[in-house]
């Protein structure tokens, strides 16, 4: 398939949706770069004139392009399963329902942040967040805890059971960092 | 605060102990040190991995030109581990001051005609607080940044205050990359959130004569703790010692991780080490006198001595002295020579490199010397 703009292969391809209708373009990388869709190429970026290459090209992150790869650093799911890292932090928008499973597994079943936030990106997180999250990592504790009971690991409930007394009586963020 | 880096070349003093071996603090005779770790990366920039070496250049400048400034202690060194020597590197891993993988060097995605090893052309640095080395943030790493503070004893709260104190410094001059759903983004999803690692090395001698280590050990998996050897992931746990800390930071705040870590699971370790230490007092007085001077005998006597053998004799020294049985040394001594067997440490203290059997010899004749045998 030709780029839309020029003479060369188009090899990026992007579908946007916007209220229902779907926009198609199919460029090569040397036009699809210059609209910011994808970081210029690795030759571009090697440029000997160039003495430091510059932070990545402005894309569109948060879509994965048609070929599954993240828009802004090409990263793909399989490159991530194969090195175990990801490539950048647009990785987290391109790839979030896979990586929202990823971290309920890695991370004791939570799947959203709480605690410190930088002050440039707005100080706290909203309460709802934080009583949501609570009461969802309650009911996964009050689960371990009949698992450990059933299971006669004792020990074990004994800690899920002081867990779940110090986060049912545990104040709100925002109180706790007040205090 | 800081007037920019020292100008000397490494500016670190390697035969000083550094403070988190000073083998002071709230229970010292079984927590080693404390250590916070925030694992931060700059918005806009492909993580180290993935990055050209144009691209780690650049991230590198950014970091180390605004770390300069940005008045982390009263004075700090930057040192660039490409340009670093490798005996350089290995002084730092030895002091816990640079990672194994940080040392080492992440190959170049674009090095194709770069026959040269990565330890050279993977732009990357640590910067390190001075004259105590309490704070030290690694640049390109897994993670743009890993910023670390360190102490001497069980002193998790006033490390991670120490941290975050670095983290507002930091971030008031670099774009954290962040996320409202995970926090601090990472390289690798299983540091995101918080970003917080929080840890403390536990010297356990008498779990393991007791034979109850692996009961703790599960204890910790159970917990959802790491425990890690000496030189954290991946490496041995050479005298006894562990590395425990959180192994989740998502979906917990920093109180959250300290309070666990704290409040609860460290202190409960103490406890098992000393109530173990008590029994075998009580039950096997004789055998545990006769371990710990044997192991003492050896290091005052001995002419040939592996790096590994020292740390275990230096493990049952330290029991000894802990314990209030051995009271021809310190603990402070026996932590610095902990340090001083690592074969970084002692080539740099004998002035010269020197083959394993060599250093066997070298490293005997120390230990004669500093434990005055």
């Amino acid at each position: 398939m030709k780029c839309d703009r020029c003479e060369n292969e188009a090899t990026v391809h992007e579908v946007t949706i916007v209220n229902g209708v779907a926009t198609e373009k199919n460029l090569c990388e040397h036009c699809a770069a210059s609209d910011g869709i994808v970081p210029a190429p690795v030759s571009e970026a090697l440029d000997p004139g160039a003495v430091i290459a510059g932070p990545l090209a402005p894309a569109t992150p948060g879509r994965a392009t048609r070929s599954g790869s993240c828009p802004t650093c090409r990263s793909t799911l399989n490159d991530f399963k194969q090195c175990g890292l990801l490539g950048c932090p647009d990785c987290y928008s391109t790839f979030r329902t896979h990586l929202t499973q990823l971290a309920a597994r890695a991370h004791e079943g939570a799947s959203r942040h709480i605690g410190r936030t930088p002050k440039r990106a707005g100080g706290t997180l909203d309460q709802a967040a934080l009583i949501q999250e609570r009461t969802e990592r309650l009911k996964r504790l009050h689960a371990q805890l009949d698992e450990a009971v059933a299971g006669e690991q004792y020990e074990r409930a004994a800690r899920l059971r002081d867990e779940i007394r110090r986060l049912s009586t545990q104040p709100s963020e925002s109180a706790e960092r007040e205090s | 605060m800081s007037a920019g880096h020292t100008p000397e070349p490494l500016g670190v003093h390697f035969e000083s102990v550094p403070e988190w071996l000073r083998g002071d603090g709230e229970s010292a005779d079984v927590v080693v040190s404390s250590r916070a770790r925030l694992a931060r990366n700059l918005a806009g920039h492909p993580f180290p991995a993935r990055s050209t070496q144009a691209q780690r250049k650049t991230t590198l400048k950014l970091c180390k030109d605004w770390l300069s400034k940005a008045g982390l202690s009263a004075q700090t060194t930057c040192i660039s581990l490409h340009q670093a020597a490798p005996s350089e590197r290995t002084l730092l891993v030895e002091r816990h001051l640079i990672s194994k993988p940080l040392a080492k060097g992440r190959p170049l995605p674009d090095a194709q005609d770069d026959d040269r090893p990565p330890g050279e052309t993977d732009p990357r640095a640590v910067v390190v607080g001075l004259p105590d080395e309490k704070l030290a943030v690694m640049i390109n790493e897994e993670d743009h940044l890993r910023i670390q503070a360190i102490s001497s004893g069980l002193d998790l709260r006033e490390v991670l205050r120490r941290a975050i104190d670095a983290d507002d410094r930091i971030e008031a001059g670099l774009d954290y990359a962040f996320d409202e759903q995970f926090g601090y983004l990472t390289a690798c999803p299983t540091n995101v959130g918080s970003g917080l690692r929080l840890s403390c090395m536990v010297h356990l001698p008498a779990l393991k004569m007791t034979g109850e280590l692996e009961k703790v050990k599960r204890a910790a998996a159970d917990m959802n703790l790491a425990v890690r050897g000496f030189y954290g992931e991946g490496s041995d746990a050479i005298g006894d010692l562990f590395q425990v800390s959180n192994q989740t930071a998502l979906g917990k705040s920093e109180d959250q991780i300290l309070h666990e870590l704290d409040g609860e699971i460290i202190p409960r370790i103490v406890e098992y080490e000393r109530f173990a230490r008590k029994t075998l007092m009580s039950k096997r007085r004789a055998v545990v006198e006769d371990q710990c001077w044997r192991a003492f005998g050896t290091l005052t006597r001995a002419r040939l001595m592996g790096a590994e053998e020292a740390m275990q004799l230096l493990s049952q020294v330290r029991l000894g002295v802990s314990m209030g049985l051995i009271r021809d040394t310190t603990v402070r001594i026996v932590n610095h020579l902990m340090l001083l067997v690592q074969p970084g440490h002692l080539q740099r203290v004998v002035g010269h490199e020197m083959d394993q059997e060599h250093r066997k010899e070298a490293r005997a004749t120390l230990l004669r010397t500093r434990l005055g045998g």
